[in-house]
């Protein structure tokens, strides 16, 4: 099967059932989307389908029916996207483990609502972080929002 | 009282003789430096001055981190430590963590591992500090942990900055024949201004390398600092918001394969029976092995890729020997009461004659109550991983540890290896929380690497496996008794502690021809090391022996003790009828306790505490002080209706030095949230002897939609440095409980919260 990732075309030779994340980790060595759960339960692995936030890990690879982003292909230009920006002017991370995730998650959220108010990105943004960034990773959205070039 | 004095006595003897016997080794040994590992380690045209920093030809200057990464931000102020006397900005600075190395040894955390407060400045306390600073030396322990990264660095690694700029400018005077006072180091290079002339780091790094450091090194005096107690930037965040490869989970090379592991769910024992045939049947598992160490039995799954050997590891058929303890809950909790009911096995911080104050106490002002934490996972976001190499007699391990010294030792140990033969890159660390002072997983990847004809296996655990397998936040029980008159200070107050030994179930899986000496304090800190005036006081230690591995997990013994002793001092408030925080005031009146006085009374400012708050809504207060840093937090919370809102958290904090204000507030706020996610929720529980909980469906934490408003400010009361990790933990969870009953009436007792009341 042929799997679109950033851009680039790759022949898979994978069992039908294996997760997307593993697909991108293990076979095409991409390693931004992060291992947290296996069962969509995190969002360490969040990546985009055709722009929409889906929780790699437990997404088999036979079903992906689009076009993948990962976070390596977030700013293919090599300038950091806005939420990338916004995420280091506000010192969002901190292991950065689960950061990939929040970051891909926060950029569909700005495509999908260009200026989110904090009851939208509670409700959006449901990816866990054990170091507890929360807060930062709230103003950073806010932030990137009104930069509005997502 | 007798008997426990004279147990209390023998432990110091312990701690005595192990000092002794480190001295009689030669106090020669403790002064001399040891060798430095970065010399071996050098790359072409590269220069090293001290363990911590290497400079380069092509002016990369390099500072290596003795302690590990794992989100609170050591590596960008430990590397400020360094450019602060080096005089260049912190972008100029690569920073990697070092090897495993005794030149990486951690003082600063045995040094208050002794069991006294940390404002204890009595003779025995210091005698104490100074004899486990010469053992910590002998130990050479190279851990993250006890929330000592910075105080442990602040003055050695200010001095290899400061030592290694007096050298280049020695390099550069002896190149210009000039007296070296005339000039100065700046930006990176060396400059005469009396000619004008300039010379780089780099350039100058080969020759300075070669001339003796200075003995008489002055560093540069507070007022005078450029980098240091302004916020950095921090220095990872380009890899952490482009999916950098720095997780030990991201490790790749050539030819490497890819494993997990299925260790028996029964803590103590391994396989009864077991049919590997349908594991080894699964596309893509190549083999499967039994894996036996220290830290546990089970079996191996070695593969193409990690998910065959996730397919692998679930196709195994095994029936495990039975749980050498009570297989559920509830027995395990029975084991905890009768603990609280015998003799206690040690007292820690006891004054006074806490018997006869309570023995003469009339029924009315009596208060008494006893209160549970559960067992806690640590959860980090990265799951347990290794990969390991075993190639002609050389082992090479890649993994994200807080104790790679150990990881080296351990390693060696079960393979049969020289301690030289054993390299350990230590890689950033996705969440640590004291999870990753574990050798269990290194461990299981050199097991593996053993049966893969010298190609690299990375072995990564599922979350299942890593939920069902840790070494958890020991359950406890704490009964509390308190002579309590109306009105006025509690004149007695008995505290009781049943847990098990942390201590004893880490020497017993890592090092387990060690015994340990004398009393775990991590059974009662939290509580016996508090300030307080009370002048009858009693903390005793009950051990339960179970079986059930048990490590350090965030705050360690303060996680629980803390929430039970600042509710407790809640309680002994509404029974003397007195405010919360005035209470706390009136008990904390020594003049070694200013730090607290202060850091409550700025939090109450903070929150406008003993304002009206709307109805159903409350405030709560608790202080602690741990790990050096005195903190104290209000909690406002709100009786939604369909469950408590927490809205805020107002957190003030005293590490007596602030290095660096946003990232120790952010380190504050990371433990609040840490502490509070534990109060709301979680809990690891036991059912036919294997732990219940499996994934983050089941034991989750805080998320974005409940996570409070947090204000952190810092003072600088404290004579003392603090930590940072840790402290912003203990005090979260008692605020929130004494919020709660100031909202509801109703007096929380046992964690998590949710066995009573609901959270939105």
């Amino acid at each position: 099967m042929t799997l679109t990732v950033n851009g680039t075309n790759h022949d898979i030779t994978a069992d039908p059932e294996m997760p997307l994340l593993w697909v991108l980790r293990d076979l095409l060595n991409i390693k931004g989307p992060k291992f947290g759960c296996g069962v969509a339960a995190c969002g360490a692995c969040t990546v985009l389908i055709d722009g929409q936030p889906v929780r790699s890990c437990s997404l088999p690879v036979s079903a992906v029916d689009g076009p993948v982003t990962t976070i390596e292909g977030l700013a293919p230009d090599g300038r950091l996207h806005a939420v990338q920006q916004a995420w280091i002017d506000h010192q969002v991370p901190q292991c950065g483990y689960c950061q990939s995730g929040q970051i891909m998650a926060a950029a569909a959220l700005l495509a999908d609502n260009s200026q989110p108010d904090d009851e939208a990105i509670d409700a959006w943004m449901d990816n866990l972080c054990r170091c507890g960034t929360y807060p930062r990773i709230k103003a950073a959205i806010k932030d990137a929002a009104t930069r509005g070039e997502t | 009282m007798g008997r426990l004095a004279k147990i209390t006595r023998r432990t110091f003897l312990g701690l005595g003789l192990a000092a002794a016997g480190g001295l009689a080794v030669g106090y020669y040994y403790y002064r001399k430096p040891y060798a430095n590992p970065l010399e071996g380690l050098l790359a072409e045209g590269e220069q090293t001055f001290n363990p911590f920093l290497t400079i380069g030809q092509d002016e990369t200057i390099t500072v290596f981190a003795p302690r590990a990464e794992m989100g609170q931000g050591v590596h960008t102020t430990l590397a400020a430590f360094v450019a602060e006397e080096l005089n260049v900005g912190l972008d100029r600075v690569r920073v990697d963590h070092g090897p495993p190395s005794p030149a990486y040894y951690n003082e600063a955390m045995l040094k208050e591992g002794g069991p006294f407060a940390f404002f204890d400045e009595s003779i025995s306390a210091e005698l104490t500090r100074t004899a486990m600073g010469v053992i910590a030396k002998f130990l050479a322990m190279q851990v993250t942990g006890g929330s000592s990264a910075t105080v442990d660095a602040y003055v050695k690694m200010r001095e290899a900055g400061c030592a290694a700029r007096h050298v280049l400018v020695a390099a550069a005077a002896r190149r210009w024949e000039v007296d070296a006072a005339t000039l100065e180091a700046d930006n990176g290079q060396v400059t005469n201004p009396a000619t004008g002339d300039s010379l780089t780091y780099g350039a100058l790094a080969a020759e300075a390398a070669a001339l003796d450091p200075p003995s008489d090194i002055v560093l540069r005096p507070r007022d005078e600092w450029r980098l240091l107690g302004k916020p950095q930037k921090r220095v990872d965040l380009m890899d952490k918001v482009t999916g950098g490869r720095i997780f030990g989970i991201d490790v790749e090379l050539p030819e490497m394969l890819y494993g997990t592991v299925k260790m028996s769910p029964h803590f103590g024992v391994g396989a009864k029976a077991a049919n590997l045939d349908a594991a080894r049947a699964v596309p893509g598992v190549r083999d499967v092995v039994p894996i036996e160490t220290t830290t546990g039995k089970g079996f191996g799954i070695i593969a193409d890729h990690t998910w065959a050997a996730f397919k692998g590891a679930e196709a195994l058929e095994v029936e495990w020997e039975d749980a050498p303890y009570p297989a559920d809950t509830g027995g395990l909790s029975a084991l905890f009461d009768q603990a609280l009911d015998r003799d206690p096995d040690f007292e820690l911080g006891t004054t006074g004659d806490v018997v006869a104050a309570l023995d003469a106490a009339p029924a009315s002002e009596m208060l008494e109550a006893t209160y549970s934490a559960p067992f806690l996972a640590h959860a980090t976001m990265e799951p347990m991983n290794a990969t390991a190499r075993l190639k002609d007699g050389q082992l090479e391990i890649w993994t994200g540890t807080q104790a790679p010294g150990i990881v080296q030792m351990t390693a060696a140990t079960l393979l049969g290896l020289e301690r030289d033969a054993v390299s350990v890159t230590t890689t950033r660390l996705g969440g640590g929380f004291g999870r990753r002072g574990e050798v269990d997983y290194p461990l299981y990847a050199a097991a593996l690497a053993a049966h893969t004809d010298g190609r690299p296996i990375k072995v990564t655990w599922t979350r299942e496996e890593d939920m069902r397998h840790d070494t958890y936040r020991p359950m406890a029980k704490a009964r509390f008794r308190a002579r309590v008159p109306n009105g006025a200070m509690p004149s007695a107050l008995d505290a009781t502690f049943a847990g098990p030994s942390i201590m004893k179930s880490v020497l017993t899986r890592t090092f387990p021809d060690m015994s340990p000496m004398g009393p775990d304090k991590t059974l009662v800190e939290g509580a016996h090391d508090q300030p307080s005036l009370i002048e009858n006081r009693r903390f005793a230690g009950c051990v339960v022996d179970l079986g059930i591995p048990v490590g350090f997990w965030r705050s360690v013994g303060n996680s629980m003790n803390a929430f039970f002793y600042e509710s407790f001092l809640d309680e002994m408030a509404e029974k003397a009828g007195m405010d919360p925080f005035e209470f706390r005031l009136s008990i904390l009146n020594g003049a070694e306790h200013r730090p607290a006085r202060e850091v409550l009374t700025q939090a109450a400012i903070m929150a406008d505490w003993g304002t009206p708050l709307a109805e159903r809504s409350g405030r709560g207060i608790a202080h602690t002080i741990s790990f050096g840093t005195w903190v104290a937090q209000v909690i406002e919370v709100t009786d939604t209706g369909d469950g408590i809102r927490i809205d805020r958290v107002c957190c003030a904090a005293d590490p007596g030095l602030v290095i660096d204000p946003v990232l120790f507030r952010d380190q504050m706020m990371s433990g609040i949230v840490f502490g509070l996610s534990q109060a709301i929720g979680q809990e690891i529980t036991f059912a036919g002897g294997g732990v219940e909980q499996e994934n983050f469906s089941d034991f989750d934490a805080i998320r974005m939609a409940q996570c409070p408003r947090i204000e952190v400010e810092l003072l600088e009361n404290s004579p003392k440095m603090g930590g940072a990790g840790e402290p912003g933990t203990p005090p979260s969870v008692p605020a929130l409980a004494n919020a709660i009953f100031a909202a509801t009436g109703k007096r929380l007792r046992d964690l998590p919260f949710t066995r009573e009341v609901e959270f939105v």
